[in-house]
C-alpha cells in the first residue's frame, strides 16, 4: 500500500487530477480546505489551506485586559475550553504573582479532565462516522451530554465555559457537583468498554486503521506534534507529567502511549486517555478540601509587570502554550498562542502521502483537528 | 382454504377468464391485465419505498438509543409522506456544465431496472406479473442495468467527486455481481429450473437453505454479502461514502431525480431480499415439518402472501442491521475481499453443489 510512489510536487499539471476537499466537506470538521492531488484513488499530495475562521485573537488580546481576554480563550479549541482558560490564568498568575487556593486547583483539574473526556467522546463518535459507522456518533453524544450537564450546572454554559479565571475559578462549584461527577465516573467507566465492543473490536475498523498513516516519532517531533498524535508514535511527552502544572504532581496516572504511530495507535491512546482521566478525577475528588476559598483576591484590572511569561497546559489535542509579554500596563504588549492543532495539521501532508482518499479521512480524523484552534 | 387469499393462482385464472369473456379476445384480456398489473405495481413501489424508509429510520433510531421520527403523524408514520411531498415539490436542478441529457436519463435507468425486476417476484401462488421460464437469470441481467445509470449519472454530473463515486460503484457492483450470481447458481441444480414459481413449488418438503446440505447455507451467506454490496449498502457503501465523497455519484442530484436513486435503492433492498427468500427460504411456501400435521395446518392458516412478506421483512431487517453497526470498507479492501475470498468460495460452493446434486446428496428427495 504505502510503497506507491508519491511525488511531493503539488504544482498543477494538466494531466493531474485535483480535488478540493473542503471548506465544505463533511470530514474536514469545520472549514479546512485541502487540495488533494490524486492518481485514481491514491493521494499523491495534500496542501492544507487554513484561515477561514481566523479572528485575530492574538491581536485582540493586545486591546483587552486580562479579565476580558478569558472568553476569547474559550473560543480557541472550544472542546478544551477549560484548559485554554487555565493557560491564560496561569500566565497572568505567573506575571502578577497570584497564589491560587488549593480547592480551586482541584476544581481546575476536575474540570480539565472532564473536558478532556468530553472532547474524546466527541472525537470517538465522529471518528466512527468518518469511517462510515453512524451509530458511534450518537453513543458518543449520549455520554457527552452528561459531562455537558455537569458543566452547565456549575458554569452555566455547556461549551465555552469561561470558568477558570485569574486567581482560581469564577465561583464555587454547584452543590451537587461531587455527587454528579462521581456518578458520571461510575457510569462512564463501563461505557468505554462498550465503545470497545461497538467499534474497537470490529474487524473493518482494525483493517481500516492498523498500519494506516504511520507518523514516525522523528517526523512528529520535527513538526512539533503533541498530544495523542505524538504519543501514539511512542514519544512519552505529556505536559502534565513532563512540565507539571497545578496539582498534577499529586495525581497518580499514566500517560497513554502506544508504539506503532498509526491510526489505530492514535485511536487506542485516546481511549486509554479517557480511562486515565477518570482515574485523575477520582483522585482529585478524594483529595479536594471540602471547604475553602476558590478565588484569590485580585484587583479588578491586573497590571502585567515587565517581562516574558510562558504557560503550557495539556489540552485534549496536545500542548497548548501561551506566551505573554507584559510592559507594566493592564493591557498585554503581546500574546502568542501555540495551539496543538496547527502543528498536528502541518504533519498531515507528510502522513497521508501514498494512501487512499478513504485513508485521508481516517488519518485526518485520528489527528483530531479543530479548526478554530488552528486558525485562531 | 379455498378463498382467494390462499389460492391467488385461482384468483388470477378466474380474473383472466372473466376478462377474456368481457373483452372478447385473449390478447385484449392480456393487455387489460398488464395495465392493471402496472398500475398496482406503481402504487406498490411508492408505498413500499415509503414503508421501507420509515422502517429504516425507526430501526436506526432504536439501535442508536433514540426513537426516530415521532412528530408527523402518530409515531411519525407520515414523516416519509411529508418527505416525499417535499422531494416532489423541489426544483430539479441540472448543473451548468453537466451533460443534461445523460444527467436526466441516469436516474430513470436506475429506477427502471429496479422496477422491471419487481415484475418477476412471486408474491403468492400464481401472482407473478411476468411468468417466465428463465426468470432468475433475467432478473440478474436486468438488475445489472442499474449500474449503467450510476456510472452515467456520476460521469454526466461533471463533478470530480461524483466521478470517483461512479467509478467505485461500477467496479464494486460488477465484481460483486459475480459472487451473487454464482451463489444463486449453486442452488439452481437442486431444483433444476429458473422459473420463480417452480422454485417455490420445489420447496414444498423443505427450504433449500437446509435441504441442500451446507451448500444452501453457504450460498445464502455469500448471496447476503454480495447482494448487500450490490445495493450499495454499508459496509459496502463506498459509492456514496458521504464522509469521503460527499454523496458520491448522486452529489449533484436533487428533488425527484435524487428521489429516484433513493427509491431504487430501497426497491433493490426489497428485491434482493425477495430473491433470497424465494430461493433459500421457500418464498410464499408456509413453513412445514413433515409428520407434524397439526402444526402444518396452523402454519397454513396464514395466507402465502403474509409468509412471503414476513420472510422478506426479516431479511430486510438484517440488511438494515448491517448498516447501523458496520463501518465502511476501503475500496481496495472491498476488491480484495471479493476476488480473493468471496469469489473462490462461491466457485467452490458451486462445485460442491454439483457433486451433491449428481450424488443425490440432499434431504427429502
Amino acid at each position: 500500500m504505502s510503497n506507491i510512489p508519491a511525488d511531493t510536487s503539488i504544482e498543477p499539471d494538466f494531466e493531474d487530477y485535483y480535488v478540493n476537499m473542503g471548506p465544505q466537506h463533511p470530514s474536514t470538521h469545520g472549514v479546512l480546505r485541502l487540495i488533494v492531488k490524486l492518481a485514481g484513488e491514491t493521494v499523491l499530495g495534500v496542501t492544507p489551506h487554513i484561515g477561514f475562521v481566523h479572528r485575530g485573537i492574538e491581536k485582540m488580546a493586545e486591546a483587552l485586559t486580562a479579565q476580558q481576554f478569558f472568553p476569547l480563550t474559550s473560543r480557541l479549541d472550544y472542546l478544551s475550553a477549560h484548559m485554554n482558560n487555565w493557560a491564560w490564568a496561569m500566565a497572568i498568575e505567573k506575571a502578577a504573582g497570584i497564589e491560587v487556593p488549593e480547592r480551586a486547583e482541584y476544581i481546575r483539574i476536575i474540570m480539565s479532565e472532564l473536558s478532556r473526556i468530553s472532547s474524546h467522546q466527541l472525537w470517538w463518535g465522529v471518528f466512527g462516522m468518518d469511517l462510515g459507522a453512524f451509530t458511534p456518533f450518537l453513543y458518543g453524544f449520549r455520554d457527552r451530554e452528561r459531562v455537558n450537564d455537569i458543566f452547565e450546572k456549575t458554569c452555566g454554559v455547556r461549551l465555552t465555559m469561561n470558568y477558570i479565571c485569574a486567581g482560581g475559578v469564577r465561583e464555587d462549584v454547584d452543590r451537587d457537583f461531587e455527587k454528579d461527577v462521581r456518578e458520571f465516573t461510575d457510569y462512564f467507566e463501563p461505557m468505554i468498554d462498550e465503545y470497545d465492543r461497538l467499534l474497537s473490536g470490529n474487524i473493518i475498523i482494525q483493517e481500516r486503521t492498523k498500519g494506516v498513516g504511520v507518523l514516525d516519532p522523528e517526523t512528529a517531533k520535527q513538526y512539533g506534534c503533541t498530544g495523542p498524535t505524538l504519543r501514539a508514535g511512542g514519544v512519552d511527552y505529556d505536559v502534565r507529567k513532563n512540565r507539571p502544572y497545578g496539582l498534577y504532581p499529586r495525581m497518580d496516572f499514566k500517560t497513554a502511549v502506544a508504539t506503532e504511530g498509526d491510526s489505530w495507535a492514535r485511536y487506542v491512546v485516546r481511549l486509554e486517555e479517557m480511562r486515565q482521566s477518570l482515574k485523575i478525577i477520582r483522585q482529585a475528588l478524594d483529595q479536594i478540601p471540602a471547604e475553602g476559598p476558590v478565588r484569590a483576591k485580585t484587583p479588578m484590572n491586573i497590571k502585567i509587570p515587565d517581562g516574558h511569561y510562558l504557560s503550557r497546559v495539556e489540552a485534549a489535542r496536545g500542548e497548548f502554550a501561551l506566551y505573554l509579554v507584559g510592559n507594566g500596563k493592564i493591557l498585554p504588549q503581546r500574546v502568542k498562542l501555540r495551539s496543538p492543532g496547527f502543528s498536528n495539521l502541518s504533519a498531515l501532508p507528510e502522513t497521508v502521502k501514498g494512501w487512499r482518499i478513504a485513508d485521508l479521512v481516517t488519518i485526518m480524523s485520528t489527528f483530531d483537528l479543530v479548526m478554530p484552534d488552528i486558525d485562531r | 382454504m379455498e378463498s382467494y387469499i390462499y389460492r391467488t393462482d385461482k384468483l388470477i385464472l378466474d380474473l383472466t377468464e372473466w376478462l377474456t369473456e368481457a373483452t372478447g379476445s385473449a390478447f385484449a384480456a392480456e393487455v387489460v391485465k398488464m395495465s392493471i398489473a402496472a398500475a398496482v405495481l406503481s402504487a406498490f413501489v411508492g408505498l413500499l419505498a415509503m414503508i421501507l424508509i420509515y422502517i429504516e429510520r425507526k430501526v436506526a433510531g432504536h439501535m442508536q438509543q433514540r426513537v426516530g421520527p415521532m412528530r408527523v403523524g402518530p409515531h411519525g408514520i407520515l414523516q416519509t409522506v411529508a418527505d416525499s411531498i417535499k422531494l416532489v415539490a423541489k426544483e430539479g436542478l441540472t448543473p451548468k456544465n453537466a451533460d443534461a441529457f445523460i444527467f436526466n436519463l441516469a436516474p430513470l435507468l436506475v429506477f427502471a431496472s429496479s422496477f422491471a425486476c419487481l415484475s418477476f417476484i412471486p408474491f403468492s401462488p400464481g401472482m407473478t406479473i411476468v411468468s417466465f421460464n428463465v426468470g432468475l437469470l433475467f432478473i440478474l441481467g436486468i438488475a445489472s442495468v442499474g449500474v449503467l445509470g450510476i456510472l452515467a449519472g456520476g460521469w454526466a454530473s461533471n463533478n470530480k467527486w461524483s466521478v470517483l463515486g461512479a467509478m467505485r460503484s461500477g467496479a464494486q457492483i460488477i465484481s460483486y455481481e459475480l459472487s451473487a450470481t454464482l451463489a444463486l447458481l449453486a442452488i439452481v441444480p437442486f431444483f433444476g429450473t429458473l422459473d420463480f414459481q417452480e422454485i417455490v413449488l420445489s420447496q414444498q418438503k423443505g427450504w433449500w437453505i437446509w435441504r441442500a446440505p451446507g451448500v444452501g447455507l453457504l450460498g445464502f451467506l455469500i448471496y447476503t454479502i454480495a447482494s448487500t454490496a450490490e445495493c450499495n449498502r454499508t459496509p459496502f457503501d463506498i459509492a456514496e461514502g458521504e464522509s469521503e465523497l460527499t454523496g458520491g455519484f448522486h452529489t449533484e442530484y436533487s428533488a425527484m431525480k435524487f428521489a429516484m436513486f433513493f427509491l431504487a435503492e430501497f426497491i433493490n433492498i426489497f428485491i434482493v431480499s425477495a430473491i433470497s427468500a424465494t430461493v433459500f427460504f421457500g418464498g410464499w411456501m408456509p413453513f412445514h415439518i413433515e409428520g407434524l400435521d397439526t402444526l402444518n395446518r396452523v402454519f397454513d392458516l396464514l395466507p402465502p402472501i403474509v409468509w412471503f412478506f414476513g420472510k422478506v421483512a426479516c431479511l430486510v431487517f438484517v440488511v438494515m442491521w448491517f448498516r447501523w453497526t458496520f463501518p465502511r470498507l476501503r475500496v481496495d479492501q472491498l476488491m480484495h475481499f471479493e476476488w480473493k475470498y468471496l469469489m473462490p468460495l462461491s466457485l467452490i460452493n458451486l462445485a460442491l453443489a454439483a457433486i451433491a446434486v449428481s450424488a443425490g446428496l440432499y434431504f427429502f428427495n
